[in-house]
């Protein structure tokens, strides 16, 4: 019973990691359609028929953006978080459990950063095993003990091993863009309503406005849910694909259960980057959208799920 | 316009065969390396022993049988390493791990011992390798699980006497199961 559960849990690692690099190249090219589609609207709107001039811009930048995610990324989420690395002989206890943690899985140990906030929460990024980084709070390593902290670091370097970071990386960078600009589209339409629009443009401009309009509004709610839906499912696999590293599940449910009754927002978190920490650092989901723009599932049925595996 | 349908075919299966030998050569070559995984580790354990014994002597001055086993199972478990086969090797290890257990055990009845810092962080640092050790030897036996499975399965069981590739042993090498940690929780695993 036992070996037929690991086994089926290790084949899912593997084809985890090979639908994830599916996930990329898909993302990569919705991205660089939806950027393509934004621009192309963005140059009919400032000049008709500059659309099509708009097209190669709008290329350049997508794909522009994609490369930057790709090798910056994990930089500059960690710069974005205020990790700090650690030294080699900071933190030893941390440092020998993710080595000994990362034999486990057969990668190479991660590069290891420290966040200074008191909220208990860890993420894992970079783009493959050998460039990964993980990322855990002063919270975590003060309020969580080793079997708990195992279990944390264990579900990370599953993500890690899945290949789910590079996904993420491209997820939070990508999505972070698409959403800056509708949201500069939007002030700019915003702003120069009445004006140039209406002079110069009979109905077919005021259609192609609305177009804009809805995209500008569509696009990052789009995005958002390209976002969830990656990462929900994601989340179990790697609390399962951790337990069965630690072979302790309970080291995890306990330490999901102290970090969701923490009730300390983590400071240097935002909706963007959000979805890598192992549990919502927010704290602050509004209960209309609760569950469709949850970026975790309930952690109450993780902790189940976990507590029904011993 | 046959001989080209023939040609496609005999392709085809050329192409089927070469891929499973390969996957069956990958998996066997994970083996190995996770196999030298516990190489490191179990060398690193070797090393770390003799200064812990220095260390211990040091305040326990009157447990020399237990210095005595400690040194003779390493030593034992050191020349395994060379030459013996797996399984005379992770004997020669669990009376290691068995004696080293009773030279913790001597450890705990001076106090003083427990507060010097050398003995503190080698304390960490033997923990560390054991349970690097164990997940080590984890992700061994799961190459080995997974390598044996794809041997033992359609269709490579058909043809596996004449590829000569063997099965991989599992390996059991047990921890020193100390008690661990400021709170002195026991991992119970396995």
């Amino acid at each position: 019973m036992a070996t037929a559960d690991t086994s089926a849990a290790r084949v899912s690692i593997y084809e985890a990691a090979s639908a994830n690099r599916w996930r990329t190249i898909l993302l990569v090219t919705l991205f660089t359609a939806l950027i393509a589609v934004l621009g192309y609207f963005v140059g009919e709107y400032f000049a008709p028929g500059g659309g099509l001039a708009a097209l190669p811009i709008a290329f350049a930048l997508s794909i522009g953006g994609a490369l930057t995610s790709y090798f910056a990324g994990d930089k500059l989420i960690l710069a974005q978080s205020q990790a700090r690395e650690l030294g080699p002989a900071e933190e030893p206890e941390l440092r020998n459990i993710v080595e000994a943690l990362a034999i486990g899985l057969g990668i190479p140990p991660p590069k290891i950063f420290v966040i200074e906030d008191s909220a208990p929460n860890a993420f894992a990024t970079g783009r493959d095993p050998q460039h990964a980084s993980i990322a855990v709070t002063r919270g975590l390593l003060d309020k969580l003990d080793r079997t708990e902290l195992e279990g944390v670091i264990a579900h990370e370097l599953s993500h890690v091993g899945n290949r789910d970071i590079r996904v993420m990386v491209l997820v939070t960078v990508l999505v972070g863009t698409v959403a800056l600009l509708a949201d500069w589209m939007w002030r700019s339409m915003f702003w120069t309503q009445g004006g140039r629009r209406d002079r110069d443009r009979g109905g077919g401009g005021a259609i192609l406005a609305v177009i804009a309009l809805a995209l500008a509004v569509l696009t990052p709610i789009i995005a958002t849910l390209i976002q969830l839906a990656v990462s929900r499912q994601r989340e179990y696999l790697a609390d399962a694909s951790g337990a069965l590293l630690t072979r302790y599940p309970p080291g995890l449910a306990s330490a999901l259960r102290k970090i969701a009754s923490d009730k300390e927002p983590l400071e240097v978190a935002n909706k963007a980057t959000a979805s890598l920490y192992i549990a919502n650092p927010l704290k602050d989901a509004p209960a209309f959208f609760d569950h469709l723009f949850d970026t975790h599932p309930p952690i109450e049925e993780r902790i189940k799920r976990l507590e029904a595996m011993t | 316009m046959e001989i080209i349908v023939v040609l496609v075919i005999l392709g085809a299966l050329a192409f089927f065969f070469i891929g499973i030998y390969n996957r069956l050569v990958t998996l066997r070559q994970r083996v190995k390396e996770a196999w030298a995984d516990i190489d490191v580790q179990l060398k690193r354990r070797h090393d770390l022993i003799p200064n812990l014994i220095e260390t211990v002597k040091g305040y326990a001055t009157h447990e020399s049988t237990v210095f005595q086993k400690v040194t003779e199972a390493r030593a034992a478990a050191v020349a395994a390493g060379a030459s013996a086969t797996p399984a005379e090797r992770a004997q020669a290890e669990n009376m290691l791990t068995s004696a080293l257990r009773s030279v913790f055990a001597v450890a705990e009845n001076y106090p003083q011992l427990q507060a010097v810092q050398e003995f503190k962080d080698l304390s960490e640092n033997l923990t560390a390798t054991e349970d690097k050790i164990a997940f080590a030897r984890r992700f061994y036996n799961g190459n080995v699980r997974d390598y044996n499975t794809s041997l033992q399965t359609f269709p490579t069981n058909v043809f596996r006497r004449h590829v000569r590739i063997q099965a991989g042993g599992v390996l059991r090498v047990g921890r020193c199961d100390r008690t661990r940690g400021a709170e002195g929780e026991v991992l119970a695993r396995h």
